[in-house]
């Protein structure tokens, strides 16, 4: 079995009158399947509203499952007594990094999740250390948080994660808050971890860009997952995307405009060494 | 010059309103000096033992060993001065009025009047003393708090205070709130700042009219001000919940507290300086006495 097995979950947020009564049903997942096996890099995508982080709590036991079921490295998150563990082996990142971090200073907050789960003193700083290096933070390890960029405390904020040693991390719209710089910092991080520590990722995002590099992509819609496949795949299926008013990266637009007006293009081009070489091929055929 | 620490509130600038960002209390300024790594403990007890002596003992003689000690302990500590002074800043008008106070309402020899006003001799000796003891306090609790994480210093109250936990009072939940709380104070200084910029861009006044208009002015900036608190303690509750934070129970320690040789060193220097303040005022006492013969 997978890191992360998911049958027919549904979450629905319901809103209640002051007497209680039913006001309005909002299907935020509906009968959502998903598979993750251990090391994978899945991104999954979605505008917002799509249900894409109540499906991310859902991963970190912070929403109570009310139908369908899911398993998290084997542990049954319907069951009460394994609320800890599964938090254990999946770790979360929020998008706002002010509001994640608890300490006032770098190392003690990446030591807050190891105190939780009553790891030894000596050990703590062992996983505090190997963190902070693993996300090129550890000179900051004295710092304040308060004096670091936003990309920096979100690695701070993956960093602490990642000192309870879990074997797979949600990151719910890590970089929403961030500028371009941080984007790029925070997502070279995680990239790192799942090539280096073969931690499973779950990136969940609105930006296309990101998605490019994950091995298998979701794509959420009014709360079911409407599309998947590798980011070629569903890369090529520009319409479709266009549809759900989700963009494609820039280079595959390009690519896939260009094979609109009838150039031998292959579909789900998705970086710009792809389209030169195919450009230079069609111009060789010449 | 502004305080920076606060996460580069002010940044230079003036934006009027600024005397909430000049305390320094709870701003941390790292360093490994041996000040730094005593254990918080002994910084608690220290600066309670330092406010003590401060108020039961007079005389030119007591300030001016209570002075040598501070500036001793600061020197010790590495900390630039003027992050000391800054703390001061904060309460120049309750200094100022303290010191008028004494100065005028003190019987005693009259040296000048102004009217119903008399400047006593006492009365400047008093203010003087006032003023001087009002500045040492203030400095000596920036500088616990200045070479103490506000983690450490929780964690000092925490374990200070672990045996009233047992007639069921949860010193480790407030420990926690108060290193929360500390943690989020410059960032909502920070939001404060973006709202009232925000607010004044669309032009909010929030300096002129009489104390009640600017009472009245402040209520759109407390409303945002609160709305995003709530939603910050709702994440962050979240995102500790996430990180299997469940009380204090079966929690273990990154920096656990245990005292060690240099603690103790310190323990004995504070006592020697209790002990010199006290023998100190016998002297005084006596030399006083002998004065006034």
């Amino acid at each position: 079995m997978g890191i992360i097995k998911a049958r027919k979950l549904v979450h629905e947020y319901i809103r209640r009158d002051e007497e209680g009564n039913v006001e309005a049903i909002q299907t935020a997942l509906d009968q959502v399947d998903l598979d993750v096996e251990q090391g994978e890099f899945i991104a999954i995508l979605g505008h917002n509203g799509s249900g894409k982080s109540t499906l991310a709590k859902h991963i970190n036991a912070i929403l109570e499952l009310e139908e369908g079921s899911l398993w998290v490295d084997g542990y049954d998150v319907s069951d009460d007594t394994n609320i800890w563990n599964v938090r254990q082996s999946a770790g979360m990142v929020f998008q706002n990094p002010d509001n994640q971090i608890i300490a006032s200073v770098v190392e003690e907050d990446v030591g807050f999740g190891p105190e939780n789960i009553g790891v030894p003193t000596d050990e703590i700083w062992q996983r505090v250390e190997n963190s902070l290096r693993s996300v090129g933070m550890l000179k900051y390890r004295a710092h304040s948080p308060n004096k670091l960029s936003g990309g920096q405390k979100q690695r701070v904020a993956i960093a602490g994660v990642l000192a309870m040693q879990p074997k797979c991390i949600v990151l719910d719209e890590p970089t929403a808050m961030l500028d371009p710089n941080g984007r790029k910092e925070v997502l070279k991080a995680v990239h790192e971890l799942n090539r280096e520590k073969g931690v499973t990722i779950l990136l969940i995002t609105h930006y296309m860009e990101e998605v490019t590099g994950a091995d298998r992509v979701y794509v959420m819609d009014r709360g079911r997952v409407v599309m998947q496949g590798t980011p070629r795949e569903v890369f090529s299926k520009v319409e479709e995307l266009k549809k759900l008013r989700l963009d494609v990266p820039q280079i595959t637009l390009l690519a896939h405009e260009l094979r609109q007006e009838g150039l031998a293009i292959p579909q789900g081009v998705l970086t710009q060494e792809e389209l030169t070489e195919a450009i230079e091929q069609i111009c060789r055929s010449f | 010059m502004t305080l920076c620490l606060s996460g580069g509130v002010g940044k230079g600038k003036r934006t009027g309103k600024s005397m909430i960002r000049d305390i320094t209390i709870g701003q941390y300024y790292p360093g490994d000096s041996p000040i730094h790594r005593l254990d918080p403990r002994v910084k608690l007890f220290g600066t309670l033992i330092y406010i003590i002596s401060l108020f039961i003992f007079k005389g030119v003689a007591a300030f001016v060993l209570a002075a040598i000690f501070l500036v001793a302990a600061i020197k010790l500590s590495g900390v630039p001065f003027f992050y000391m002074v800054k703390g001061l800043k904060a309460i120049v008008v309750l200094m100022v009025i303290t010191g008028l106070f004494h100065l005028f309402f003190t019987q005693g020899t009259p040296l000048v009047s102004f009217g119903a006003l008399t400047v006593t001799r006492e009365g400047l000796k008093n203010a003087a003393l006032m003023l001087v003891r009002l500045a040492l306090l203030i400095i000596g609790t920036s500088l616990m708090t200045l070479t103490t994480t506000p983690n450490q210093l929780t964690d000092g109250l925490e374990k200070s205070l672990a045996p009233l936990s047992k007639i069921g009072i949860p010193v480790h939940e407030i420990a926690m709130m108060m290193s929360i709380a500390l943690r989020f104070i410059p960032i909502l200084i920070e939001e404060t700042d973006k709202i009232m910029k925000a607010q004044a861009a669309r032009g909010a006044d929030f300096e002129s009219g009489n104390i009640f208009r600017k009472v009245k002015a402040m209520i759109p900036l407390l409303i945002p001000l609160f709305v995003s608190a709530f939603r910050r303690a709702n994440d962050l509750a979240l995102a500790m919940e996430a990180r299997c934070y469940r009380g204090g129970a079966g929690r273990t320690k990154m920096k656990p507290l245990c005292y060690r040789k240099c603690d103790y060193a310190a323990y004995a220097v504070l006592f020697l300086y209790l002990a010199s303040m006290i023998a100190l005022r016998f002297v005084w006492i006596r030399m006083s006495v002998f004065l006034e013969w």
